[in-house]
């Protein structure tokens, strides 16, 4: 048997609760972290709960599940952090967060890739409504981004498919971030901080790139040269 | 033989589960196929109504889950059609009374007794839907030609893509051809360039089938109706075999080009 508190780690954030977790058992850390709740409801009612599950290999059926036991506890879950691709392409899918603003307490932060470094995230499929993607880097879709998916990301975002969703790229800032589409029809475009109306764009049809000139988002057709 | 489990969900809640449960099953059992309809919607059941069957309840799934009778006690037996089998939901239950496991074992109890067991889910991602699509080997997503219901959609089948189960088939219920026409609603092309998954079936709107499921008895039992002759194709092809597609709408070439979409992907 695990000693229940010390598997669970609480630190305080800005925008919520940070909780940690270690590689022990699933089932015992959600009990753990559960009935860590339970003793002390008021400290947690009303939380807003970013988990680092570590290396924690996280399906949707567990997610969901501890999702919901904690909004019957009036918490809610908005991020999940984890080193297993698995789970965190999991609460990619159930839209939570999977980066917070604030660094690993303990660990050396990951160096931060900026947007001019030659990282990449390859997807190689449809992100679905629901979907929510961030990336301290590129993105690379190999396939369409539906309405109700959302991409964020501090580099550029190139769209093999069709853009239906949100995309916000250079969303560290970075101005000289581009959005490329083969069909585009985003409902919210953004790069750094400038915004498109969407509904006001007319519709290009064929390739698109939208980058920001004389600050403001321009989207035109792409040019072969 | 082992039977087959499809699971019936839909992002959306409303679009029409329960209706194509009841009338698959009807439509299988009709051409002979042993059939058991489980109600997956715990606390909200109402396949019994659809069916006809609800003044015959005396066990529910919940009695089997926790002991109180044998799976076959709980099994309610059609009023026209002997292979034919219900088993409902329970009304005052919640539904975490009903685990994953649960359905898999009481499927797996069937499995050899049965050619076709049909799962009416509950709509949303939450613990319902989790049970009705543990056990299946095939998931149906329902949608309506709508764009909030075809958003939920999209999401069920990200779900389910994720969950690695064999990739859902698509069903667009209550399409109404003169609205698409006039653009006042998505068509089936939309709807399926967007989900990009396998077609399976196009119900029209009906109002046969709001009557009824109000009297019990699913259109798929009417030979003259549209609704239930869309459903009874879909029943076809559960079979594996090749139906063409309606044509709900002579005029416009649009089906020829649906029956062509279909093939792709
Ligand atoms: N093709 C159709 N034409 C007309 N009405 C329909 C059609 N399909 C379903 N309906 C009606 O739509 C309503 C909702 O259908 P149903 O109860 O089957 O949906 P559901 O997805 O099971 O709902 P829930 O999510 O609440 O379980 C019912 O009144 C039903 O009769
Ligand atoms: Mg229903």
């Amino acid at each position: 048997m695990h000693d229940l508190h010390s598997l669970v780690q609480i630190k305080g954030l800005r925008d919520g609760l940070l909780v940690s977790l270690t590689d022990a058992p699933w089932e015992d850390q959600q009990s753990a972290l559960l009935s860590h709740m339970d003793e002390q409801p008021s400290f947690f009612q009303g939380a807003r709960l970013a988990l680092d599950v570590g290396t924690q290999i996280l399906h949707v059926n567990e997610m969901v599940e501890l999702r919901d036991q904690l909004s019957d506890r009036n918490v809610a879950l908005w991020a999940v952090i984890s080193e297993s691709p698995t789970t965190e392409h999991t609460a990619q899918l159930l839209g939570l967060a999977t980066r917070i603003s604030k660094p690993h307490p303990e660990e050396t932060p990951l160096p931060s890739k900026g947007p001019n470094d030659e990282t990449a995230l390859f997807i190689n499929k449809t992100l679905r409504s629901g979907t929510r993607i961030e990336y301290p880097g590129h993105v690379v879709v190999l396939g369409d981004v539906n309405p109700g998916a959302e991409i964020v990301a501090e580099g550029n975002v190139i769209i093999w498919g069709k853009l239906r969703g949100a995309v916000h790229a250079g969303s560290k800032g970075d101005e000289n971030s581009k959005v490329c589409g083969l069909d585009f029809s985003p409902m919210q475009l953004r790069i750094a901080e400038k915004a498109v109306n969407t509904k006001k764009e007319r519709q290009i049809l064929g390739p698109v790139v939208a980058f920001i000139r004389n600050e403001r988002v321009v989207v035109e057709s792409w040019k072969f040269s | 033989m082992a039977a087959q489990v499809v699971t019936i969900s839909s992002g959306k809640g409303g679009v029409g589960k329960t209706t194509a449960v009841a009338n698959l099953a009807v439509a299988l059992a009709t051409d002979g196929g042993r059939v058991v309809c489980i109600d997956g919607d715990i606390g909200l059941r109402n396949l019994d109504v659809v069916m006809g069957l609800e003044n015959r309840i005396v066990y529910d799934i919940v009695d089997v889950i926790e002991g109180r009778c044998k799976l076959r006690q709980a099994m309610i037996r059609d009023k026209h059609l002997p292979e034919l089998y219900l088993i409902p939901a329970a009304q005052t239950r919640d539904k975490n009374s009903v685990s994953p496991s649960d359905m898999k074992r009481i499927c797996d109890e069937l499995r050899l007794s049965a050619d076709f067991i049909l799962i009416d889910s509950p709509a949303g991602i939450e613990r319902g839907f989790r049970n009705a699509i543990a056990p299946a080997d095939r998931v149906l997503v329902i949608t309506n030609p709508e764009v909030s219901a075809v958003r939920d959609a999209d999401r069920v089948i990200g779900i389910l893509e994720a969950e690695e189960k064999h990739s859902p088939s698509l069903v667009i219920n209550r399409l109404n051809p003169n609205l698409v026409k006039q653009h006042d609603m998505l068509s089936a092309e939309d709807v399926l360039d967007l989900l990009g998954i396998q077609l399976i079936g196009i119900v029209p709107e009906d109002e046969g089938v709001i009557v009824g499921s109000n009297r019990g008895v699913p259109v798929a039992q009417d030979p003259k109706s549209r609704a239930g002759q869309a459903f009874r194709n879909i029943a076809h092809r559960l079979k594996g075999e090749e139906v063409p597609f309606m044509d709900l709408d002579k005029q416009s070439g649009l089906w020829d080009r649906i029956q062509k979409m279909t093939g792709r992907r």
